[in-house]
Protein backbone atom coordinates (compact mmCIF):
# COMPACT_ATOMS: atom_id res chain seq x y z
CA UNK A 1 0.00 0.00 0.00
CA UNK A 2 1.72 3.26 -1.34
CA UNK A 3 1.35 6.27 1.44
CA UNK A 4 -0.39 8.87 -1.29
CA UNK A 5 -1.67 6.78 -4.67
CA UNK A 6 -3.48 9.70 -7.19
CA UNK A 7 -4.55 8.13 -10.49
CA UNK A 8 -5.39 10.57 -13.19
CA UNK A 9 -6.51 13.65 -10.27
CA UNK A 10 -7.26 16.51 -12.16
CA UNK A 11 -8.45 19.79 -10.36
CA UNK A 12 -9.91 22.87 -12.43
CA UNK A 13 -10.91 26.65 -10.37
CA UNK A 14 -13.51 27.05 -13.48
CA UNK A 15 -11.67 27.01 -16.70
CA UNK A 16 -7.96 27.78 -14.80
CA UNK A 17 -6.08 24.63 -14.56
CA UNK A 18 -4.76 23.63 -11.29
CA UNK A 19 -3.62 19.89 -11.97
CA UNK A 20 -4.15 17.80 -14.73
CA UNK A 21 -4.10 13.81 -15.17
CA UNK A 22 -1.90 13.75 -12.01
CA UNK A 23 -0.33 10.30 -11.40
CA UNK A 24 1.52 10.34 -8.42
CA UNK A 25 2.80 7.66 -5.55
CA UNK A 26 4.80 7.69 -2.67
CA UNK A 27 5.61 4.43 -1.11
CA UNK A 28 5.19 3.93 2.72
CA UNK A 29 8.29 5.60 4.78
CA UNK A 30 9.23 7.28 2.12
CA UNK A 31 10.96 10.82 2.38
CA UNK A 32 9.15 12.51 -1.00
CA UNK A 33 10.37 15.12 -2.07
CA UNK A 34 7.87 17.25 -4.28
CA UNK A 35 8.86 20.24 -6.73
CA UNK A 36 7.62 23.33 -9.07
CA UNK A 37 7.45 26.63 -8.92
CA UNK A 38 4.68 29.00 -8.11
CA UNK A 39 1.09 27.68 -10.38
CA UNK A 40 2.70 24.24 -11.09
CA UNK A 41 0.37 22.65 -8.86
CA UNK A 42 2.06 21.65 -5.84
CA UNK A 43 -0.76 23.31 -3.34
CA UNK A 44 -3.51 22.08 -5.57
CA UNK A 45 -2.62 18.54 -5.36
CA UNK A 46 -1.85 19.26 -1.15
CA UNK A 47 -5.02 21.00 -0.66
CA UNK A 48 -7.02 17.91 -2.77
CA UNK A 49 -5.43 15.22 -0.88
CA UNK A 50 -6.74 16.60 2.39
CA UNK A 51 -10.19 17.10 1.10
CA UNK A 52 -9.90 21.21 1.52
CA UNK A 53 -10.80 21.28 -2.46
CA UNK A 54 -12.56 18.50 -4.42
CA UNK A 55 -11.10 16.69 -7.43
CA UNK A 56 -13.09 17.53 -10.75
CA UNK A 57 -11.81 14.21 -11.96
CA UNK A 58 -9.56 10.94 -10.62
CA UNK A 59 -9.22 9.53 -7.97
CA UNK A 60 -6.56 9.74 -4.77
CA UNK A 61 -5.88 7.87 -1.81
CA UNK A 62 -3.87 8.31 1.16
CA UNK A 63 -2.86 5.78 3.46
CA UNK A 64 -5.28 3.36 1.30
CA UNK A 65 -8.42 5.80 2.55
CA UNK A 66 -10.05 7.36 -0.05
CA UNK A 67 -9.61 11.12 -0.03
CA UNK A 68 -13.30 11.37 -0.50
CA UNK A 69 -15.39 9.22 1.34
CA UNK A 70 -12.79 8.56 4.38
CA UNK A 71 -11.84 12.00 5.16
CA UNK A 72 -11.54 12.03 8.75
CA UNK A 73 -10.35 8.25 8.95
CA UNK A 74 -7.48 10.06 6.94
CA UNK A 75 -7.19 13.68 8.50
CA UNK A 76 -7.02 11.33 11.80
CA UNK A 77 -3.26 10.17 10.82
CA UNK A 78 -2.12 12.98 8.97
CA UNK A 79 0.31 15.93 9.89
CA UNK A 80 -0.36 18.79 7.52
CA UNK A 81 1.60 21.65 7.75
CA UNK A 82 0.52 24.77 5.57
CA UNK A 83 2.85 27.02 4.06
CA UNK A 84 1.33 30.26 5.53
CA UNK A 85 -0.09 29.46 8.61
CA UNK A 86 -2.43 31.16 10.79
CA UNK A 87 -3.96 30.79 14.09
CA UNK A 88 -7.54 32.04 16.24
CA UNK A 89 -6.41 35.60 17.34
CA UNK A 90 -6.24 36.00 21.23
CA UNK A 91 -5.41 32.49 21.78
CA UNK A 92 -1.48 31.22 23.46
CA UNK A 93 0.10 29.19 21.73
CA UNK A 94 -0.53 26.44 24.81
CA UNK A 95 -4.62 26.98 23.66
CA UNK A 96 -4.17 25.98 20.24
CA UNK A 97 -1.89 23.00 20.65
CA UNK A 98 -4.26 21.68 23.14
CA UNK A 99 -7.33 22.91 20.60
CA UNK A 100 -5.40 20.91 17.86
CA UNK A 101 -4.94 17.81 20.53
CA UNK A 102 -8.95 17.78 21.10
CA UNK A 103 -9.81 18.34 17.26
CA UNK A 104 -7.65 15.03 17.14
CA UNK A 105 -9.01 13.68 20.29
CA UNK A 106 -6.08 12.84 21.75
CA UNK A 107 -3.68 13.66 24.49
CA UNK A 108 -0.61 14.85 22.98
CA UNK A 109 0.57 16.98 25.90
CA UNK A 110 4.07 15.32 26.32
CA UNK A 111 4.81 14.82 22.96
CA UNK A 112 3.94 18.65 22.70
CA UNK A 113 6.18 19.85 25.02
CA UNK A 114 9.21 17.76 24.06
CA UNK A 115 9.07 19.36 20.75
CA UNK A 116 8.52 22.84 22.29
CA UNK A 117 11.40 22.09 23.79
CA UNK A 118 13.18 21.66 20.89
CA UNK A 119 11.96 24.21 18.88
CA UNK A 120 12.51 26.61 21.57
CA UNK A 121 8.50 27.33 21.34
CA UNK A 122 7.50 29.82 24.20
CA UNK A 123 3.62 28.31 24.98
CA UNK A 124 2.37 31.19 26.80
CA UNK A 125 3.01 33.95 24.43
CA UNK A 126 -0.15 34.94 22.24
CA UNK A 127 0.13 33.52 18.63
CA UNK A 128 -1.13 37.28 17.36
CA UNK A 129 2.24 38.35 18.91
CA UNK A 130 4.37 35.53 17.03
CA UNK A 131 7.29 36.17 14.24
CA UNK A 132 6.53 34.44 11.23
CA UNK A 133 8.96 31.78 12.18
CA UNK A 134 7.51 31.24 15.90
CA UNK A 135 3.80 30.71 13.79
CA UNK A 136 5.85 28.18 11.76
CA UNK A 137 7.33 26.37 14.72
CA UNK A 138 3.62 26.33 16.62
CA UNK A 139 2.23 24.89 13.20
CA UNK A 140 5.31 22.33 12.92
CA UNK A 141 4.42 21.16 16.57
CA UNK A 142 0.61 21.28 15.69
CA UNK A 143 1.40 19.20 12.68
CA UNK A 144 3.85 16.48 14.45
CA UNK A 145 2.39 16.00 18.09
CA UNK A 146 -0.07 13.17 17.21
CA UNK A 147 3.01 11.12 15.90
CA UNK A 148 1.12 10.78 12.42
CA UNK A 149 1.58 7.95 9.91
CA UNK A 150 2.05 11.22 7.10
CA UNK A 151 3.58 14.08 6.87
CA UNK A 152 2.65 16.55 4.33
CA UNK A 153 4.52 19.51 4.71
CA UNK A 154 4.49 22.59 2.52
CA UNK A 155 7.24 25.39 2.04
CA UNK A 156 8.04 24.07 5.90
CA UNK A 157 11.01 25.86 6.41
CA UNK A 158 10.11 29.44 5.09
CA UNK A 159 10.33 31.41 8.07
CA UNK A 160 12.75 29.42 10.13
CA UNK A 161 16.03 30.35 10.82
CA UNK A 162 19.32 28.10 9.94
CA UNK A 163 19.70 26.36 13.64
CA UNK A 164 16.04 25.70 13.60
CA UNK A 165 16.07 24.31 10.49
CA UNK A 166 18.42 21.88 11.32
CA UNK A 167 16.59 20.91 14.01
CA UNK A 168 13.43 20.61 12.05
CA UNK A 169 14.64 18.50 9.58
CA UNK A 170 16.58 16.05 12.08
CA UNK A 171 13.19 15.89 13.91
CA UNK A 172 11.98 14.51 10.24
CA UNK A 173 14.63 12.55 9.96
CA UNK A 174 13.76 10.30 13.19
CA UNK A 175 10.23 10.32 12.89
CA UNK A 176 10.85 9.04 9.49
CA UNK A 177 13.61 6.77 10.58
CA UNK A 178 10.36 5.25 13.02
CA UNK A 179 8.50 5.04 10.04
CA UNK A 180 6.38 8.26 9.33
CA UNK A 181 6.47 9.34 5.70
CA UNK A 182 7.43 12.75 4.74
CA UNK A 183 6.27 14.31 1.94
CA UNK A 184 7.98 17.45 1.46
CA UNK A 185 6.89 20.25 -0.67
CA UNK A 186 9.44 22.84 -1.34
CA UNK A 187 11.13 25.50 -3.65
CA UNK A 188 14.89 24.74 -1.85
CA UNK A 189 15.94 22.17 -3.93
CA UNK A 190 19.26 21.41 -1.26
CA UNK A 191 16.46 20.91 1.04
CA UNK A 192 14.97 17.87 -1.24
CA UNK A 193 18.40 16.95 -2.35
CA UNK A 194 20.11 16.74 1.33
CA UNK A 195 17.06 14.64 2.71
CA UNK A 196 14.75 13.24 0.67
CA UNK A 197 15.25 9.32 -0.79
CA UNK A 198 12.71 10.16 -4.04
CA UNK A 199 10.72 13.39 -5.52
CA UNK A 200 8.68 14.31 -8.01
CA UNK A 201 8.34 17.45 -10.07
CA UNK A 202 5.51 19.12 -11.19
CA UNK A 203 5.16 21.31 -13.90
CA UNK A 204 1.67 22.95 -15.49
CA UNK A 205 -0.86 20.71 -13.33
CA UNK A 206 1.26 17.28 -14.30
CA UNK A 207 4.17 15.23 -12.54
CA UNK A 208 7.34 15.46 -15.44
CA UNK A 209 9.78 13.42 -13.87
CA UNK A 210 9.55 11.55 -10.22
CA UNK A 211 11.62 8.89 -8.74
CA UNK A 212 14.79 8.27 -6.79
CA UNK A 213 16.47 11.63 -5.86
CA UNK A 214 20.45 10.58 -7.08
CA UNK A 215 18.64 8.77 -10.49
CA UNK A 216 16.65 12.47 -11.36
CA UNK A 217 20.22 14.27 -10.33
CA UNK A 218 21.65 11.87 -12.61
CA UNK A 219 20.23 12.88 -16.06
CA UNK A 220 22.78 12.34 -18.15
CA UNK A 221 23.20 15.95 -18.32
CA UNK A 222 27.18 16.96 -17.30
CA UNK A 223 28.04 20.36 -16.40
CA UNK A 224 31.18 21.49 -18.45
CA UNK A 225 32.80 24.56 -17.10
CA UNK A 226 36.42 25.60 -18.90
CA UNK A 227 39.05 28.44 -19.48
CA UNK A 228 40.31 29.18 -23.03
CA UNK A 229 38.98 29.00 -26.42
CA UNK A 230 36.00 26.30 -27.96
CA UNK A 231 34.05 26.47 -30.77
CA UNK A 232 30.65 25.46 -30.21
CA UNK A 233 28.98 25.42 -33.31
CA UNK A 234 26.43 22.67 -34.65
CA UNK A 235 27.04 21.21 -31.25
CA UNK A 236 23.60 20.10 -29.74
CA UNK A 237 22.41 19.48 -26.59
CA UNK A 238 23.95 22.45 -24.80
CA UNK A 239 21.52 24.89 -22.54
CA UNK A 240 22.60 27.54 -19.94
CA UNK A 241 25.69 28.63 -21.87
CA UNK A 242 27.25 31.15 -20.00
CA UNK A 243 30.34 33.05 -20.88
CA UNK A 244 32.83 35.90 -18.91
CA UNK A 245 36.10 36.14 -20.32
CA UNK A 246 38.00 33.18 -21.29
CA UNK A 247 35.69 30.87 -18.89
CA UNK A 248 32.87 28.79 -20.48
CA UNK A 249 29.99 27.23 -18.35
CA UNK A 250 27.22 24.83 -20.06
CA UNK A 251 25.16 22.00 -19.39
CA UNK A 252 25.99 19.35 -21.44
CA UNK A 253 22.97 16.71 -22.79
CA UNK A 254 24.54 15.86 -26.08
CA UNK A 255 26.69 13.14 -27.40
CA UNK A 256 29.76 13.12 -25.67
CA UNK A 257 32.48 11.76 -28.22
CA UNK A 258 31.27 14.90 -30.31
CA UNK A 259 32.03 17.26 -27.15
CA UNK A 260 35.64 15.44 -26.67
CA UNK A 261 36.31 16.00 -29.95
CA UNK A 262 35.52 19.61 -29.82
CA UNK A 263 37.70 19.88 -26.43
CA UNK A 264 40.58 18.13 -28.41
CA UNK A 265 40.32 21.01 -31.00
CA UNK A 266 40.25 23.77 -28.77
CA UNK A 267 42.66 25.40 -26.82
CA UNK A 268 41.34 24.18 -23.43
CA UNK A 269 43.44 25.24 -20.89
CA UNK A 270 41.37 24.15 -17.73
CA UNK A 271 38.44 21.59 -17.92
CA UNK A 272 35.91 20.48 -14.88
CA UNK A 273 32.99 18.26 -16.20
CA UNK A 274 30.62 17.41 -13.10
CA UNK A 275 27.05 15.95 -12.47
CA UNK A 276 24.76 18.71 -12.11
CA UNK A 277 23.03 19.22 -9.03
CA UNK A 278 19.00 19.15 -8.37
CA UNK A 279 18.74 22.78 -9.04
CA UNK A 280 20.38 22.27 -12.17
CA UNK A 281 18.07 19.23 -13.15
CA UNK A 282 14.87 21.53 -11.65
CA UNK A 283 15.65 24.07 -14.19
CA UNK A 284 16.29 22.22 -17.18
CA UNK A 285 12.63 20.96 -16.67
CA UNK A 286 11.74 24.63 -16.77
CA UNK A 287 13.55 26.00 -19.03
CA UNK A 288 11.94 23.35 -21.16
CA UNK A 289 8.45 24.45 -19.91
CA UNK A 290 9.62 27.64 -21.13
CA UNK A 291 10.42 26.29 -24.74
CA UNK A 292 7.06 25.03 -25.25
CA UNK A 293 5.87 28.52 -24.46
CA UNK B 1 -18.15 19.64 21.57
CA UNK B 2 -14.51 20.99 20.65
CA UNK B 3 -15.80 23.50 18.34
CA UNK B 4 -18.64 24.52 19.93
CA UNK B 5 -16.76 25.12 23.17
CA UNK B 6 -13.93 26.90 20.69
CA UNK B 7 -16.64 29.45 19.21
CA UNK B 8 -18.42 30.49 22.97
CA UNK B 9 -14.80 31.22 24.04
CA UNK B 10 -14.12 33.67 20.94
CA UNK B 11 -17.32 35.00 21.08
CA UNK B 12 -17.69 35.34 24.68
CA UNK B 13 -16.88 39.30 24.36
CA UNK B 14 -19.07 40.18 21.64
CA UNK B 15 -21.50 37.61 23.38
CA UNK B 16 -21.02 39.82 26.86
CA UNK B 17 -20.63 43.92 25.10
CA UNK B 18 -23.89 43.36 23.24
CA UNK B 19 -25.75 41.38 26.51
CA UNK B 20 -24.44 44.30 28.62
CA UNK B 21 -25.62 46.93 26.10
CA UNK B 22 -28.93 45.24 24.76
CA UNK B 23 -30.19 44.36 28.32
CA UNK B 24 -28.73 47.94 29.89
CA UNK B 25 -31.04 49.81 27.58
CA UNK B 26 -33.94 47.96 28.36
CA UNK B 27 -33.05 48.50 32.32
CA UNK B 28 -33.07 52.14 31.91
CA UNK B 29 -36.29 52.40 29.35
CA UNK B 30 -38.18 50.63 32.83
CA UNK B 31 -36.38 52.71 35.48
CA UNK B 32 -37.97 55.95 33.55
CA UNK B 33 -41.62 54.65 32.98
CA UNK B 34 -42.39 55.46 36.86
CA UNK B 35 -41.08 58.86 36.12
CA UNK B 36 -42.61 58.86 32.89
CA UNK B 37 -45.77 57.24 34.35
CA UNK B 38 -47.34 60.04 35.47
CA UNK B 39 -47.05 62.24 32.28
CA UNK B 40 -48.37 59.30 30.29
CA UNK B 41 -51.79 60.56 29.42
CA UNK B 42 -49.86 63.69 27.76
CA UNK B 43 -47.84 61.58 26.33
CA UNK B 44 -50.14 58.70 25.10
CA UNK B 45 -52.58 61.47 23.20
CA UNK B 46 -49.19 62.72 21.61
CA UNK B 47 -48.04 59.05 20.33
CA UNK B 48 -51.38 58.08 19.41
CA UNK B 49 -52.13 61.07 17.27
CA UNK B 50 -49.33 61.33 14.80
CA UNK B 51 -50.53 59.51 12.06
CA UNK B 52 -48.79 56.86 10.27
CA UNK B 53 -46.05 56.98 12.75
CA UNK B 54 -47.94 56.17 15.03
CA UNK B 55 -49.12 53.28 13.41
CA UNK B 56 -45.95 51.91 11.94
CA UNK B 57 -44.36 51.17 15.35
CA UNK B 58 -48.19 49.87 16.09
CA UNK B 59 -48.44 53.01 18.74
CA UNK B 60 -52.71 52.87 17.68
CA UNK B 61 -53.45 49.69 19.21
CA UNK B 62 -51.12 49.85 22.39
CA UNK B 63 -51.46 52.25 25.83
CA UNK B 64 -48.33 53.97 26.11
CA UNK B 65 -49.64 54.78 30.01
CA UNK B 66 -48.87 51.27 31.17
CA UNK B 67 -46.00 48.94 31.81
CA UNK B 68 -47.04 46.81 29.50
CA UNK B 69 -47.53 49.34 26.35
CA UNK B 70 -44.50 51.33 27.56
CA UNK B 71 -42.48 48.30 27.10
CA UNK B 72 -43.78 46.88 24.39
CA UNK B 73 -42.63 49.73 22.34
CA UNK B 74 -40.16 51.14 24.06
CA UNK B 75 -38.07 48.09 25.18
CA UNK B 76 -39.86 45.52 22.24
CA UNK B 77 -38.04 48.30 20.38
CA UNK B 78 -34.71 47.79 22.00
CA UNK B 79 -34.85 44.30 22.13
CA UNK B 80 -36.37 43.57 18.47
CA UNK B 81 -33.77 46.02 16.35
CA UNK B 82 -30.30 44.79 19.14
CA UNK B 83 -31.51 41.14 19.43
CA UNK B 84 -32.22 41.04 15.47
CA UNK B 85 -28.64 42.66 14.62
CA UNK B 86 -26.72 40.74 17.05
CA UNK B 87 -28.30 37.29 15.69
CA UNK B 88 -27.59 38.43 12.52
CA UNK B 89 -24.45 39.76 12.82
CA UNK B 90 -22.95 36.22 14.61
CA UNK B 91 -24.69 34.02 11.73
CA UNK B 92 -23.91 36.15 8.31
CA UNK B 93 -20.16 35.46 9.80
CA UNK B 94 -19.98 32.12 11.16
CA UNK B 95 -19.24 29.89 8.07
CA UNK B 96 -17.15 32.06 6.59
CA UNK B 97 -15.24 33.78 9.10
CA UNK B 98 -12.45 30.82 8.98
CA UNK B 99 -11.54 31.71 5.28
CA UNK B 100 -11.52 35.19 5.56
CA UNK B 101 -9.25 34.89 8.73
CA UNK B 102 -7.31 32.27 6.95
CA UNK B 103 -7.83 29.08 9.38
CA UNK B 104 -10.08 27.31 7.63
CA UNK B 105 -7.10 25.41 6.66
CA UNK B 106 -6.37 24.58 10.14
CA UNK B 107 -9.30 23.50 11.47
CA UNK B 108 -10.28 21.44 8.27
CA UNK B 109 -7.05 19.34 8.06
CA UNK B 110 -7.87 17.81 11.46
CA UNK B 111 -9.89 14.46 11.53
CA UNK B 112 -13.19 16.88 11.66
CA UNK B 113 -16.43 16.42 9.27
CA UNK B 114 -17.80 19.17 7.51
CA UNK B 115 -21.17 18.14 9.01
CA UNK B 116 -19.74 18.55 12.52
CA UNK B 117 -18.29 21.77 11.67
CA UNK B 118 -21.61 23.22 10.45
CA UNK B 119 -23.44 21.30 13.65
CA UNK B 120 -21.24 22.78 16.37
CA UNK B 121 -21.20 26.24 14.81
CA UNK B 122 -24.96 26.53 14.80
CA UNK B 123 -25.27 24.59 17.66
CA UNK B 124 -22.83 27.60 18.54
CA UNK B 125 -25.23 30.10 17.58
CA UNK B 126 -28.15 29.04 19.61
CA UNK B 127 -26.48 28.47 22.83
CA UNK B 128 -24.94 32.45 22.66
CA UNK B 129 -28.91 33.35 21.64
CA UNK B 130 -30.10 31.67 24.47
CA UNK B 131 -27.55 33.37 26.92
CA UNK B 132 -28.07 36.70 25.32
CA UNK B 133 -32.33 36.30 25.40
CA UNK B 134 -32.23 34.48 28.96
CA UNK B 135 -29.79 37.32 30.62
CA UNK B 136 -31.66 40.41 29.09
CA UNK B 137 -35.04 38.58 30.39
CA UNK B 138 -34.07 38.09 33.57
CA UNK B 139 -32.33 41.83 33.47
CA UNK B 140 -35.84 42.81 32.28
CA UNK B 141 -37.49 41.01 35.07
CA UNK B 142 -35.42 42.55 37.84
CA UNK B 143 -35.36 45.95 36.88
CA UNK B 144 -39.78 45.89 36.67
CA UNK B 145 -39.29 44.34 40.16
CA UNK B 146 -36.65 47.07 41.23
CA UNK B 147 -39.44 49.91 40.48
CA UNK B 148 -42.10 48.17 42.53
CA UNK B 149 -44.79 47.11 40.05
CA UNK B 150 -45.98 43.80 39.23
CA UNK B 151 -44.47 41.66 36.58
CA UNK B 152 -46.16 41.08 34.06
CA UNK B 153 -44.63 37.28 33.41
CA UNK B 154 -46.95 36.22 30.42
CA UNK B 155 -46.74 39.53 28.27
CA UNK B 156 -42.78 39.71 29.23
CA UNK B 157 -42.52 35.94 28.08
CA UNK B 158 -44.35 36.27 24.99
CA UNK B 159 -42.43 39.52 23.90
CA UNK B 160 -39.28 38.37 24.61
CA UNK B 161 -40.23 34.94 23.15
CA UNK B 162 -41.01 36.54 20.02
CA UNK B 163 -37.83 37.97 19.77
CA UNK B 164 -36.12 35.38 20.44
CA UNK B 165 -37.74 33.73 17.40
CA UNK B 166 -37.05 36.63 15.44
CA UNK B 167 -33.07 36.07 15.93
CA UNK B 168 -33.35 32.55 15.45
CA UNK B 169 -34.94 32.73 11.80
CA UNK B 170 -32.17 35.40 11.19
CA UNK B 171 -29.69 33.50 12.10
CA UNK B 172 -30.97 30.67 10.50
CA UNK B 173 -30.91 32.52 6.93
CA UNK B 174 -27.86 34.36 7.80
CA UNK B 175 -25.78 31.07 8.65
CA UNK B 176 -27.37 29.61 5.29
CA UNK B 177 -25.96 32.93 3.45
CA UNK B 178 -22.88 32.58 4.92
CA UNK B 179 -21.76 29.38 3.49
CA UNK B 180 -22.11 30.51 0.23
CA UNK B 181 -19.63 33.66 1.17
CA UNK B 182 -15.81 33.82 1.24
CA UNK B 183 -14.82 37.48 2.41
CA UNK B 184 -16.98 37.99 5.66
CA UNK B 185 -21.14 38.86 5.36
CA UNK B 186 -21.81 41.33 8.36
CA UNK B 187 -22.81 43.82 5.86
CA UNK B 188 -25.20 41.38 3.70
CA UNK B 189 -26.47 40.46 7.61
CA UNK B 190 -26.94 43.52 8.98
CA UNK B 191 -28.27 44.99 5.56
CA UNK B 192 -30.94 42.02 5.65
CA UNK B 193 -31.93 42.57 9.16
CA UNK B 194 -32.68 46.53 8.44
CA UNK B 195 -34.37 45.26 5.52
CA UNK B 196 -36.74 42.92 7.22
CA UNK B 197 -37.33 46.00 9.73
CA UNK B 198 -38.60 48.28 7.30
CA UNK B 199 -40.25 45.82 6.18
CA UNK B 200 -42.71 45.04 9.01
CA UNK B 201 -43.18 48.83 9.12
CA UNK B 202 -44.77 49.49 5.63
CA UNK B 203 -46.74 46.81 6.58
CA UNK B 204 -47.81 48.51 9.59
CA UNK B 205 -48.84 51.39 7.58
CA UNK B 206 -50.75 50.31 4.85
CA UNK B 207 -53.41 46.87 4.70
CA UNK B 208 -52.24 46.37 0.76
CA UNK B 209 -48.63 46.01 2.14
CA UNK B 210 -50.43 43.38 5.13
CA UNK B 211 -48.49 40.48 2.85
CA UNK B 212 -45.22 41.75 4.14
CA UNK B 213 -45.50 40.21 7.18
CA UNK B 214 -45.61 36.97 5.96
CA UNK B 215 -41.81 37.75 4.51
CA UNK B 216 -40.41 39.36 7.55
CA UNK B 217 -39.32 38.00 10.60
CA UNK B 218 -40.43 41.29 12.44
CA UNK B 219 -44.18 40.57 11.68
CA UNK B 220 -45.00 38.11 14.18
CA UNK B 221 -43.01 40.01 17.00
CA UNK B 222 -45.17 42.73 16.42
CA UNK B 223 -45.84 44.01 20.01
CA UNK B 224 -49.31 45.41 19.32
CA UNK B 225 -49.99 42.15 17.86
CA UNK B 226 -48.96 39.88 20.79
CA UNK B 227 -50.31 42.13 23.53
CA UNK B 228 -53.44 42.38 21.85
CA UNK B 229 -53.89 38.76 20.81
CA UNK B 230 -51.84 37.34 23.63
CA UNK B 231 -50.01 35.02 21.10
CA UNK B 232 -47.97 34.85 18.04
CA UNK B 233 -49.63 34.78 14.43
CA UNK B 234 -49.24 31.28 13.56
CA UNK B 235 -49.14 32.07 10.11
CA UNK B 236 -46.63 34.16 9.81
CA UNK B 237 -44.48 32.50 12.66
CA UNK B 238 -45.06 28.87 10.52
CA UNK B 239 -43.95 30.77 7.31
CA UNK B 240 -41.04 32.34 8.93
CA UNK B 241 -39.58 28.22 10.44
CA UNK B 242 -39.77 27.44 6.91
CA UNK B 243 -37.26 30.58 5.87
CA UNK B 244 -34.89 29.42 8.74
CA UNK B 245 -35.45 25.73 7.95
CA UNK B 246 -34.06 26.39 3.97
CA UNK B 247 -31.27 28.59 5.64
CA UNK B 248 -29.99 25.74 7.45
CA UNK B 249 -30.76 23.07 4.74
CA UNK B 250 -28.50 25.50 2.45
CA UNK B 251 -25.80 25.58 5.16
CA UNK B 252 -25.17 21.67 5.30
CA UNK B 253 -25.82 21.29 1.65
CA UNK B 254 -23.43 24.46 0.48
CA UNK B 255 -20.55 24.05 3.15
CA UNK B 256 -20.22 20.23 3.06
CA UNK B 257 -19.15 20.51 -0.91
CA UNK B 258 -17.61 24.15 -1.29
CA UNK B 259 -13.70 24.39 -1.94
CA UNK B 260 -11.85 25.99 0.75
CA UNK B 261 -9.57 28.60 -0.37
Amino acid sequence: MNAIETKQLTKFYGSARGIENLDLSVEQGDFFGFIGPNGAGKSTTIRTLLGLISPTGGSASVLGLDIRREKPQLLSRVGYLPSEITFYPGMKVSQVLRLSARLRNKNCDREAAELCSRLQLDVSRRVEDLSLGNRKKVGIVCALQHSPELLILDEATSGLDPLMQREFFEILQERNREGTTVFLSSHVLSEIQHNCSRAAIIRGGKIVASGAVSELADSGARRVQLRGQLDLTGLTGIRGLSQAGDSMSFLYSGDLPALLGRLAQGKVQDLTIAEPDLEEIFLHYYESEADEK
Amino acid sequence: MTILNHELRMGRKTLAIWTAAIGGFIACCVFLFPEMAGQMKTVSNIFASMGAFTAAFGMDRLNFGTLTGFYAIECGNILGIGGALFASMLASNMLCKEEKEHTAEFLLTHPVTRMRVVTEKLASLLVQTVIMNAVVFLLAIASVAAIGYEIPWKELALLHGANLLVQLELEAICFGISAFLRRGGLGIGMGLTICFYFLNLIANLSKQAKFLKYITPFGYAEGADLLSDGRLNPEYLAVGMCFAAVGIVAAFWQYGKKDIH
